[in-house]
């Protein structure tokens, strides 16, 4: 191929790089939102053909058939999950592409012998691929609940993990100093995997957003190790700009919990206060009616709803949106808090109550709503649990002490949507509902909505 | 340090914090679009994957390796990519209008 030939893939990469800074640009605002992904499309597009046409490539077939597999695979893959199962979703397609890139990690590897800094790149972007792969499994797993979602641990997790995965570094190191296709590389892989799936043992589903976030970051890293293993800039600027993505919204998620990376990996959540819930079970709550609820809701001037991973799982915010719609029509200002954990990955509840058609300017973000909760008359909250729990203020015996809560015990009148008095997700139990101005609505909450939905007509 | 490697570290360098802050500016509202649309681009690992699959020299188990890898990296390129629109399309700012 000719010197010329050899600078239209160069020029395509360019193009490819810029599209992909640009694509997250736009992703900024709800407006430009659509274009980023066109930009992500394009930049993929352009780094796809731009190596196609180079002259490393020689055969053509089997690269088109495995897209077309791969196509053919990932289109029913998007379109049939419900919007509820994004995170499982983005979990799987995390296995996928963390899987793609040890699997070339490991191709390179036993292409033709590398050494020093190319074999060190190599390492940890099989490293990374393969323990991502695993991770994402699990997590995809717990998200499916298909695994228990409850931390799963045992006396010394952390010392058997912590040694595992110095092991694995010392294998890492002996194969950049003898690196001769051997025994240690198959005990390399084999670790990575292994310790992918550790790693998400012991977590709980109230911190699949974190982890999710993380494994997002690990992909990247992966992408741009294997930037460096194979002199590819493209894959060095792309790998970063997302694995800077995915650790800023670890970060994100960790602070909203006001717990550190350390805890949220070694901590097993949850775990804590499993014998502190007995006691409390017995204490008085109030319970309402529907028509109690509708009664309350008509005669409000102000309600703020939030909702939780509950409102997913009952798949009630297209009853919400009537809810909403009705006392709306009444005159009723409705507004959303979202709190940044809600749900089982960044920004979770947001796709739900657009999928719903509830326009994204009525749902707002912690700092912005919490002063507003005191004018409330009403606070909905629809399935969330710990990121209401007045605990988190005052009680320093609680586990999620500290944690930033939305204030929905400063509203006129707390209403809460909820199976029964089973404690939450983690375990914790919430003075909330024992609150002399909490109504508890006991009840599935998409049939609830529905039914308070139908009295409010009949009320005033 | 060879001279192609000290360029890549130099993009590393700048590239590292360009993504922290473009994410940064990310508003919460659209976090779970933003992780998918990371996740579809972090499949550029197919140009790997293709290097490997189309290379005349490297050997089958390589190959083979290869195109695996390019069937993940497409799956990957096209859920993240279909799933990301589905969700922007819903987002929308006022009753009645677009």
């Amino acid at each position: 191929m000719t010197e010329a030939a050899g600078g239209v893939w160069q020029a395509a990469y360019i193009v490819a790089a810029l599209s992909v800074v640009l694509s997250i640009k736009w992703l900024s605002s709800p407006v430009t939102a659509r274009r980023g992904v066109f930009a992500g499309e394009f930049g993929l597009l352009f780094a796809i053909i731009g190596t196609l046409l180079r002259q490393e490539v020689v055969s053509l077939e089997w690269i088109l058939v495995s897209m077309a597999v791969g196509a053919a695979i990932g289109v029913p893959l998007a379109y049939l999950m419900p919007m509820t199962a994004v995170p499982q979703l983005t979990a799987l397609s995390h296995a996928f592409g963390a899987f793609a890139a040890a699997l070339v990690g490991t191709a390179e590897y036993y292409r033709e012998p590398v050494t020093g800094f190319k074999m060190t790149a190599l390492a940890i972007e099989i490293v990374l691929g393969f323990l991502t792969t695993t991770a994402s499994i699990m997590a995809f797993g717990k998200l499916q609940e298909i695994i228990p979602t409850r931390p799963m641990t045992y006396r010394g997790q952390n010392f058997v993990n912590l040694s595992l995965f110095a092991f694995a570094l010392a294998l890492g190191g002996w194969m950049i100093y003898e690196p001769a296709p051997s025994w240690v590389f198959p005990a390399f892989t084999g670790l990575a995997l292994l310790f992918g799936v550790l790693l998400i043992m012991p977590i709980g589903g109230g911190d699949m957003p974190t982890v999710i976030a993380l494994l997002n970051s690990y992909a990247g890293a992966a992408c741009c190790a294997m930037g460096f293993a194979l002199e590819n800039r493209l894959l060095i600027i792309a790998g970063a700009v997302n694995a800077s993505s995915g650790f800023i919204l670890s970060v994100i998620m960790c602070k909203a919990m006001n717990r550190s990376f350390t805890n949220v990996l070694f901590g097993a959540f949850g775990q804590v206060q499993a014998g502190g819930t007995a006691q409390v079970a017995a204490k008085p709550v109030k319970s309402a009616t529907a028509e109690d609820a509708a009664q309350v809701l008509a005669s409000a001037r102000k309600v703020i709803v939030v909702p939780g991973y509950g409102m997913a799982v009952a798949q009630a915010q297209h009853k919400l949106r009537e809810l909403t719609d009705a006392l709306t029509k009444r005159g009723v200002d409705v507004e959303f808090a979202i709190h940044p954990v809600a749900g089982r990955m960044p920004g979770h509840m947001n796709v739900l109550l657009a999928e719903a058609d509830i326009p994204y300017d009525r749902l707002h973000e912690m700092e912005d709503i919490n002063p507003d909760f005191a004018e409330a008359d009403v606070a909905l909250v629809i399935g969330a649990n710990d990121v209401v729990n007045p605990a988190a203020r005052h009680d320093k015996n609680s586990p999620i002490y500290g944690m930033p809560i939305l204030d929905v015990d400063k509203a006129q009148t707390v209403m809460v949507i909820k199976r029964s008095m089973n404690p939450g997700f983690a375990g914790i139990d919430n003075e909330l509902y024992y609150m002399d101005r909490t109504l508890m609505l006991f009840g599935d909450a998409k049939s609830f909505v529905g039914e308070i939905v139908k009295e409010l007509p009949a009320v005033g | 340090m060879s001279n192609e490697i000290e360029v890549s570290l130099y993009v590393l360098v700048l590239a590292v914090p360009l993504g922290l802050e473009l994410v940064r500016r990310v508003s919460p509202l659209l976090h779970t679009p933003l992780m998918s649309l990371t996740n579809a681009i972090s499949a550029i690992s197919v140009v790997g994957a293709i290097l490997i699959a189309g290379s005349g020299t490297a050997p089958t188990l390589s190959k083979v390796l290869g195109c695996i890898a390019v069937t993940c990296s497409t799956i990957n390129i096209v859920a993240g990519f279909l799933i990301t629109d589905r969700m922007l399309k819903m987002f929308r700012k006022k009753e009645g209008s677009k």
